[in-house]
């Protein structure tokens, strides 16, 4: 299907008639979700190409506006495209810029500049900010007296350092001697709440310094590399399976779930995400209603929308998932509140319900509404390959469970999964994940570290690998508490291992032994085997937990290259940032 | 001949003298199994990789694989164990074996449920104890049985010394056993030559028993070789030896039997391990190496002939057989409660039912007999009927083990009628991956059953072997009893009858693939119609023989 804007754009193209022909053949064919990957390829092998186009020294004398992302899944990246839009309709000169692509001599002759910048997880940078993030923090770091610099921070409140990668930059450019042009704004999840409100401050202000130019234009200094993440259309999914892949003996549940995407058009690659919208339970809502004695049929009106409470509470908004803000807000409202002195600590641990268990709270449905985190969807790595399973789709959904008051609670997603019955529907999304894909050479080698649940995606890459013929050898790190109940997918490893599919598998089980043994440990003791698999052209995937497998996983690999090579550790470390711009080391934490 | 050889010819070929790479096996850190050959070659030192066969479909699942597990047989001659190492393997069995002990039919102590990253610290413990496991499994001689009585305390101790000898002088040459588990240095020269097994070992496993008559304890006929104890003046004389006894069969492969062993003929003692030698080294030359379900050595001496095999072992040894003595049989079950000895000494037999030694429910056997190795001074002796004598207790500790058998509940499992406390089980799931049936869980209810059908014939006392096996392999040595089942698949049985009281006569097939309600009511008729037709102290066994199975080959 050619719409006339498409046909437009090709009649302008620099592309021979041939050309032309095989793209439009190729577009012809190809799936919503194709097109979005061919894009994002064909940019790639853009970006590949583009000379390093060095600063121009006359750059910054003309005054103007740079906006910086830095972004991890796109969000960052979206919210600085909006700031140079709204900034060039408004007659501003401005470019934008990607934060990978951006040196410290720039910033050391910038004058007005706006960074949106996301945290990952718990207070990880995107990884094209790590580099230029760990020189800003180094004694080289320029003066900036003449600098003035506004922060959008991206991040979760669910997690306890929320936006801290924002914060520290923000401290970071105050302390060289910047002064802000607007202050620092927290997105949440929910981003346009705090970025609307930023961009405002910051053009005015901009607007007030540089003034207008008639012919400003955005100035894109350079594509991103790869498409960034996209979510797809919703559709429903049925349920093929549901199996518990954890022993009966074992005290965590970790199911697989099998859903079929047949006829409803979603289409995954691995490293992609999977997402479940889920309403609150009913139970959940009811015992919300009961312990604030609001009333479920009351109308609440908020942000222009209004419908019964209860229905506030069914779809729209967090119920199981605590945010920094809800919980400073509470606490700044009741600050005799029980758990007041516990702070950010509850995060993991407590559901709103249990904050109205441990201490009576006075706010009305209103106060509530606006409180409360909009209600989003669950994002699972996917764990399989769409070349192995056709059109369904598996996930490796870890039950959360807690039991902070005495009631045990399940995690909203993992809950509604594990107890869904086969041949029941859910509503699912693919969420791309551009940053979390297999090198398109299926001769490199594979190193893949994924403890836990963090080793879904391997399933789904080591599935399209061995369908793809992938001659590339793959090497599997693995860790869990108990290898007897708790290895997941054990057989299908075992049987790929067998076949030689799978190259090498190491694994630690902590609570076997008499010490502590993680994932960590393992990497530690293949080291020298490790590095020369790096050297030999390997491609490093970290999947799992952010707080902190992630980060001690990353110091071990700077310390095994350390060793390795002799060199000291911010050597290695610079070797490692240096395997992540060139796309060799991807992540997908949380 | 050019038929092809047993993959496990291959893997014992291959081996470098039993190692394989079962260091590199254990290293595994991803299954806690050991990599196939490595199963094979585990045997020969001891244990066996097993699984809890309950979880497995649920595992398979879970995409887990199964609940591997590994089994470990001591090489304990005669079942003879001092209070010291009984004490060590209770830890050993706390520690690493699931809190439970099991008494073999072949005098061994085996653990089960010990994981792989525990397995050499096991092996290791039990080697403290001077006690091995070398050989206790595998294509090699297993360990030797030895009658346990406790009575003729003499003559006892020379065939128990004669049998520990001739285990010492059938062990293979390997090191392996030591490199391996016991982190001893290999030796210059490894692989070792065998001087007596050879590269390949023997075709298939090879089983030695000492019996000293006038009871059948050890079932002398169900062995390879079997060496009957003449007792002449008190002094053991010589030996009756037996070869090609044999239980093992596979369910519809009709080239397959139970076979009874055949006498050879008598030597003077002194001469038993040289005709061992000669009868191992003839069945390792000559046993089938292509098919391992007829390689044991009683189709060899069938198929060759037992004049031939006779000559080949006198030529080898050189040692002349004479005609055998007599000797009678009157019992094949152990003397429970206190006997005393002809050496003032007593002994206290106690019941163990299918051998397992745990604290499970109201019974605390594994605790109780604890308390019993801690204060005694005497030995233990593993019986073949799957029981524990506490043997050699001077009069005045008695009363100190009187008290302990009756406080700890050790003495009630003796209140049993006689067929209960006979009867033998292997022990078949969840554990043995042989298996087609229950077998040791089944034992206590099937047994009460068959005693609920002796009472109400009027005979609650009448002692009849009854013997159960989860598979035709027949650990148990179900092809001897008067009753069997043999296992064919879950809740299912072949149902044996006419086996003799005393273990010398096999027991045939009576009914193929039976549940035990059709078992029950064929064993009710048949009881009913013994009580009526049976001639004077006509046993239940021999009266099967002679009119039940005759009515069905008729």
């Amino acid at each position: 299907m050619t719409s006339a804007a498409d046909v437009l754009a090709l009649n302008a193209s620099p592309l021979s008639a041939e050309q032309l022909d095989t793209l439009q053949q190729l577009s012809a064919g190809a799936s919503d979700a194709a097109l979005w990957w061919i894009s994002g390829y064909i940019a790639g092998q853009a970006a590949l190409r583009a000379p390093q186009v060095a600063p121009r020294p006359g750059a910054s004398t003309q005054p103007r506006l740079t906006v910086l992302y830095a972004s991890q899944t796109g969000n960052s990246k979206a919210a600085a495209t909006a700031l140079a839009r709204q900034a060039e309709s408004q007659g501003l000169a401005v470019r934008l810029v990607n934060i990978a692509e951006y040196s410290l001599a720039e910033l050391g002759r910038e004058r007005y500049l706006a960074i949106a910048i996301s945290t990952q997880g718990d207070g990880d940078p995107p990884d094209d900010a790590r580099i230029f993030l760990k020189q800003l923090a180094g004694a080289r770091a320029p003066k900036l007296g003449n600098l003035r610099y506004t922060v959008l921070a991206l991040g979760d409140s669910s997690y306890a350092r929320f936006c801290e990668i924002g914060r520290k930059l923000d401290l970071r450019l105050a302390e060289l001697g910047g002064t802000r042009l607007a202050e620092r704004a927290d997105a949440d999840l929910d981003i346009e709440a705090a970025a609307a409100p930023w961009r405002q401050s910051t053009l005015s202000a901009a607007v007030e310094a540089i003034g207008r130019t008639p012919a400003a234009t955005v100035t894109v200094l350079r594509p991103a590399p790869v498409a960034v993440a996209a979510a797809t259309h919703w559709q429903a999914a049925e349920v093929y399976a549901n199996q518990r892949l954890t022993a009966r003996d074992s005290e965590v549940d970790v199911r697989h779930v099998e859903l079929s995407l047949a006829g409803g058009g979603l289409h995954y690659e691995p490293g992609d995400s999977l997402e479940v919208q889920v309403d609150n339970p009913p139970a959940l809502v009811s015992e919300f209603l009961d312990r604030t004695g609001l009333d479920g049929d009351g109308t609440v009106e908020h942000a222009g929308q209004r419908r019964p409470l209860r229905e506030w509470l069914r779809s729209e908004r967090e119920l199981t998932r605590l945010s920094a803000s809800l919980l400073s807000a509470v606490f700044a409202a009741h600050p005799d509140h029980p758990l007041h002195s516990a702070g950010n600590g509850l995060l993991d641990t407590h559901q709103v319900v249990d904050l109205l268990a441990a201490g009576r709270m006075a706010w009305d449905a209103q106060r509530w509404v606006a409180a409360l985190a909009p209600l989003k969807p669950r994002a699972y790595s996917i764990a399989s390959s769409q070349a192995e399973v056709g059109d369904e789709v598996h996930l490796t959904v870890a039950l959360k469970r807690s039991n902070a008051t005495g009631i045990a609670r399940v995690g909203l997603a993992s809950g509604h999964l594990a107890a869904l019955a086969e041949g029941t529907s859910i509503q699912v999304r693919v969420e791309v994940n551009a940053r979390f894909r297999l090198p398109r050479d299926g001769s490199r080698d594979l190193i893949m570290i994924g403890p836990g649940t963090g080793v879904a995606p391997f399933r789904a890459f080591l599935q399209q690998r061995i369908a793809d013929g992938a001659s590339g050898r793959n090497w599997l790190f693995f860790g869990h508490r108990h290898l007897r109940s708790e290895f997941l997918y054990q057989t299908e490893w075992l049987a790929a291992l067998k076949r030689g599919q799978l190259h090498r598998l190491d694994v630690a089980f902590s609570r076997d032994g008499a010490e502590r043994r993680y994932v960590q440990h393992v990497i530690a003791e293949r080291a020298t085997e490790l590095v020369s698999w790096i050297d030999n052209g390997a491609y490093l995937y970290l999947c799992g937990d952010a707080k902190r497998m992630a980060r001690d996983v990353e110091v071990t690999l700077i310390d095994a290259i350390a060793r390795v090579r002799g060199i000291d550790l911010e050597s290695a470390s610079d070797e490692l940032d240096a395997l992540t711009s060139a796309g060799r080391f991807q992540r997908d934490v949380y | 001949m050019t038929a092809t050889l047993s993959p496990v010819e291959i893997i014992k070929a291959d081996s470098r003298g039993l190692r394989g790479t079962l260091v590199e096996s254990l290293a595994d850190a991803y299954t806690g199994g050991l990599r196939e050959p490595d199963q094979t070659l585990l045997k020969f030192h001891g244990s066996y990789q097993q699984d809890d066969r309950d979880l497995r479909e649920e595992r398979a699942e879970a995409k887990l694989e199964p609940a591997h597990s590994f089994m470990i047989r001591t090489r304990t001659p005669g079942g003879v164990v001092t209070p010291a190492q009984w004490l060590a393997f209770d830890a050993i069995a706390r520690r690493y074996g699931g809190g439970s002990l099991r008494l073999t039919t072949r005098q061994a102590i085996q653990l089960h449920g010990v994981i792989k990253r525990e397995l050499k610290a096991t092996l290791q413990a039990i080697n403290q104890t001077l006690i091995d496991t070398i050989a206790a499994c595998g294509d090699v001689n297993r360990n030797v049985l030895v009658s346990a009585n406790p009575v003729d305390s003499d003559a006892h101790q020379i065939v128990y010394a004669d049998a520990v000898a001739l285990s010492e002088s059938l062990l293979p040459a390997t090191r392996a056993y030591h490199e391996i588990w016991l982190d001893e240095q290999p030796i210059a020269g490894t692989p070792e030559v065998e001087p007596l097994y050879g590269p390949t070992y023997l075709p298939r496993k090879f089983k030695t028993a000492f019996v000293l008559p006038p009871q059948n304890d050890v079932d002398i006929y169900a062995h390879d070789l079997g060496f009957v104890a003449i007792v002449d003046n008190g002094q053991v004389i010589g030996y009756n030896v037996l070869v090609g006894g044999g239980l093992g069969t596979t369910h519809g492969d009709a080239r397959t039997y139970a076979r009874a062993a055949s006498v050879l003929g008598y030597v003077p003692r002194g001469l038993e391990i040289d005709v061992a030698k000669a009868v191992l080294t003839t069945q390792r030359d000559h046993g089938s190496r292509e098919d391992r379900r007829l390689s044991r050595l009683k189709y060899t001496i069938d198929r060759l002939g037992l004049g031939w095999f006779r000559g080949e072992v006198e030529q080898r040894s050189g040692v002349r057989f004479a005609p055998e003595k007599p000797v009678r049989f009157t019992s094949r079950g152990d003397r429970f409660g206190w006997t005393r000895g002809v050496d003032g000494n007593w002994h206290l037999t106690l019941r163990l039912v299918a051998g397992r030694i745990a604290d499970r429910g109201d019974a605390s056997l594994l605790s109780a007999l604890r308390q019993l190795a801690e204060i005694h001074q005497g030995d233990f002796r593993i019986t073949a009927n799957q029981n524990l004598v506490v043997a050699g207790i001077a009069p005045d500790a008695r009363s100190d083990i009187e008290r302990i058998f009756i406080e700890t509940g050790l003495a009630a499992l003796l209140q049993r009628s006689p067929v209960e406390l006979n009867a033998l089980a292997c022990v078949a799931l969840p554990t043995c991956p042989l298996a087609m049936a229950e077998a040791e869980r089944y034992l206590p209810h099937f047994s009460a059953e068959v005693q609920r059908l002796l009472a109400r014939h009027g005979v609650p006392e009448e002692v009849l072997s009854l013997r159960i096996s989860g598979c035709p392999n027949g650990c148990s040595r179900p092809f001897l009893a008067e009753v069997a089942l043999v296992g064919k698949a879950p809740g299912r049985y072949n149902l044996h009858l006419g086996g003799d009281a005393f273990g010398v006569r096999l027991n045939r097939l009576y009914r193929e693939n039976i549940d035990e309600t059709e078992i029950l009511a064929v064993l009710d008729k048949s009881l009913g119609r013994w009580r009526i037709e049976r001639g004077v102290a006509e046993a239940f066994g021999d009266y099967a023989d002679r009119v039940l199975l005759a009515e069905v080959t008729a």
